[in-house]
């Protein structure tokens, strides 16, 4: 049945495009089901890096031909390069709207954070817009 | 039938309901954030069938499609949560 390497590459090429598509149906299942926008964002990343990955890997192993293999590397490393900045950005926002649910939160690292500083990003000793925030002197931004 | 149009076509039922289910998400919300996430869903969805369809019939013609859809697919939803973040900011003055 499978006996020539391009048998083998189009059998390799099925079950990595199968792979690569149901991680797309379980991004939509998840979008569907989970319950808060944090969890949503779990599940609607999984296509974007492992998704593209397989999907392109089994291009590359229907093609059979070197040349394309650095376009699909460089599709697929542009996807994790943008993928992580937008999701960043989401999930900040999110926070800083309030768009998750604190009961299901095991730890909020981030929530000191954001009560310590006021929406400009300078601390909130310092939050009074009528005076001229000055640095204090005893803070070494972390440094000894 | 080959082995590998079994599969593509599989693999376009299984992409088709992760899109079904991002549409559902962008209709149904219920914050502009939720939608964001499921367009960027969406556009993966899209890429992937090209991919998809670009393994089943043998050409090379879509992968520039895809190469600048993970280029500027983040563009949208970055512009997004920026105009959210920023808005919560602003003061009411017309309320």
């Amino acid at each position: 049945m499978l006996e020539s390497w391009p048998e083998i590459a189009d059998g390799i090429a099925a079950v990595l495009l199968i792979l690569g598509a149901s991680l797309s149906t379980v991004a939509g299942i998840g979008l569907l089901r989970f319950p808060d926008q944090l969890s949503r964002m779990h599940a609607g990343t999984k296509p974007q890096v492992l998704g593209l990955l397989l999907v392109l890997v089994a291009l590359a192993f229907a093609w059979r031909a070197w040349v394309w293999v650095p376009v699909l590397i460089l599709a697929w490393v542009l996807q994790m390069l943008t993928a992580p900045v937008s999701a960043h950005l989401v999930g900040r926002a999110g926070y800083r709207t309030k768009h998750l649910k604190r009961e299901m939160l095991f730890t909020d690292e981030l929530a000191d954070v954001v009560a310590s500083h006021d929406d400009q990003g300078r601390p909130a000793a310092t939050a009074d817009r009528r005076t001229v925030p000055q640095p204090d002197p005893t803070d070494h931004h972390g440094r000894d | 039938m080959s082995l590998l149009d079994i599969a593509g076509y599989l693999s376009l039922a299984l992409l088709a309901g992760g899109g079904i289910a991002a549409i559902y998400r962008i209709v149904a919300g219920p914050s502009i954030l939720d939608r964001a996430i499921a367009t960027d869903v969406l556009l993966i969805v899209i890429s992937s069938a090209l991919c998809v369809e670009m393994a089943l019939n043998h050409h090379t013609d879509n992968i520039v499609f895809v190469v600048v859809a993970s280029v500027i697919g983040f563009v949208g939803s970055v512009t997004l949560s920026r105009f959210v973040a920023e808005r919560k900011k602003e003061p009411v003055e017309h309320a």
